[in-house]
């Protein structure tokens, strides 16, 4: 056997489950070219109608954020609660508001 | 953060909790090579697997069992995809894969290595190898490392036509003639004690099972989840006339199970050695698959390149 990897790059797959929702993370497939890449993608990822749209990305394209500062990468949010609306005092018997 | 002792806290502390643990995370080398191992385990069962059902592809009875046998072979292929794809979050690849279950590193699910001799055994290993495979897998969606169980919940989703289509098969010879009622038992004594040796040795033996479950990749033990399909297939079995060849098999009052006989071990350890009827003939098979694609992905890559260049070309004019 060879010991070039001979097996594409990889692609990471997205599925939109029905019109008007996000599309989702759904796994990886290895493909040489993006049309190659939405086909397996569609055999490996959508055999019972999983999906109406599919998304393929270069895995080496994600740039994603380190779990290890998720503290300090998420902190600056932590400490405003007035973007929430509970942070309000609202009269009570006010309505629609 | 940069103590080691500390990320490992960390990680035993996410554990604790129930939650995932992600590629990314920190986590201990040997819950990693754990990981490894089982995954790609499982991943190269299900690839081995196509190859005794994919024998009878071109010989299904019907128009409707071919469709339907053909569809659950590329399932096969599917999840083991999954899988693999679960694995290389861990930093290997796939060719690396591919090379460990060559050289024997990594193994497959011994039953694969048993022939299929006849139709019948389509509905046996659906009905009983599927059956034993979702026991194992239902638990497996709780595993805490987070691919291997999404990758799980997409399986069991799939996974029930399959035991289903082959339990169809079973009911249907089962109800037939006298001759086709024969097959079915004969694939059923056949099958049988490998099916329910597929959950593993018993857990006064099963050297992996310590740090799995304290990790909860596993949350039951072998021989509970053996009981638990033992218990599920017996009224199955009952219910279209056919006998499960364990003569010890009997419902225990007090237990609330199915007690049943001893399992040959030494017939396991002995097909996961190589011995097995097929073990020679389902790797060759694969190695040669690999081996004749080799040209075409050479192709799909040259192909590649040279659109890729064609596309620059066409923008830089």
């Amino acid at each position: 056997m060879t010991k070039i990897d001979t097996q594409f790059p990889l692609w990471e797959v997205f599925i939109q489950a029905k019109s008007g929702t996000p599309h989702k993370h759904a796994g990886s497939v290895h493909a040489a070219d993006k049309e190659m890449a939405l086909q397996n993608a569609r055999d490996t990822y959508s055999r019972r109608s999983e999906g109406t749209n599919i998304w393929v990305v270069p895995a080496e394209f994600i740039t994603a954020s380190s779990p290890e500062d998720q503290g300090a990468f998420f902190e600056p949010s932590n400490d405003k609660p007035y973007r929430h609306p509970t942070f309000y005092i609202i009269p009570d018997g006010v309505k629609f508001i | 953060m940069e103590n080691p002792i500390e990320f490992e806290q960390i990680f035993n502390a996410k554990i604790a909790k129930g939650e995932f643990i992600e590629p990314k995370d920190w986590m201990p080398e040997k819950y990693r090579k754990t990981l490894i191992r089982q995954i790609s385990q499982h991943a190269h069962s299900e690839i081995i697997g196509m190859q005794p059902e994919g024998n009878f592809i071109t010989r299904a009875p019907s128009l409707r069992r071919k469709a339907v046998l053909l569809a659950k072979v590329q399932d096969e292929a599917g999840h083991g995809l999954y899988l693999y794809s679960a694995c290389e979050t861990l930093g290997i690849t796939r060719d690396e894969l591919n090379e460990q279950l060559h050289t024997g590193k990594a193994k497959y699910s011994s039953i694969f290595n048993y022939p299929t001799l006849t139709w019948a055994d389509m509905g046996a290993i659906g009905w009983l190898v599927d059956g034993a495979a979702i026991i194992n897998q239902v638990m497996l969606q709780r595993a805490s490392f987070g691919p291997y169980s999404r990758a799980m919940v997409r399986i069991c989703k799939e996974e029930s036509f399959h035991q289903r289509q082959g339990y169809e098969i079973m009911c249907v010879l089962a109800k037939g003639t006298a001759e086709q009622k024969a097959l079915a038992q004969d694939a059923l004594n056949r099958w049988w004690w490998p099916s329910i040796m597929m959950f593993g040795p018993p857990d006064s033996e099963s050297k992996n099972s310590a740090d799995s479950t304290r990790w909860k990749i596993k949350r039951e033990t072998n021989d509970e989840l053996r009981q638990k399909f033992i218990d599920r297939t017996v009224g199955q079995a009952d219910f279209i006339g056919l006998v499960l060849p364990d003569k010890d098999l009997k419902w225990n009052e007090a237990r609330g199970h199915y007690d049943y006989g001893q399992i040959d071990w030494a017939e396991f350890n002995s097909v996961i050695a190589g011995n097995g009827a097929c073990n020679k003939q389902r790797l060759a098979h694969h190695i040669k698959a690999q081996e004749d694609g080799l040209w075409v992905r050479a192709a799909a890559n040259a192909y590649a390149r040279k659109k890729a260049e064609k596309e620059k070309n066409m923008l830089v004019a």
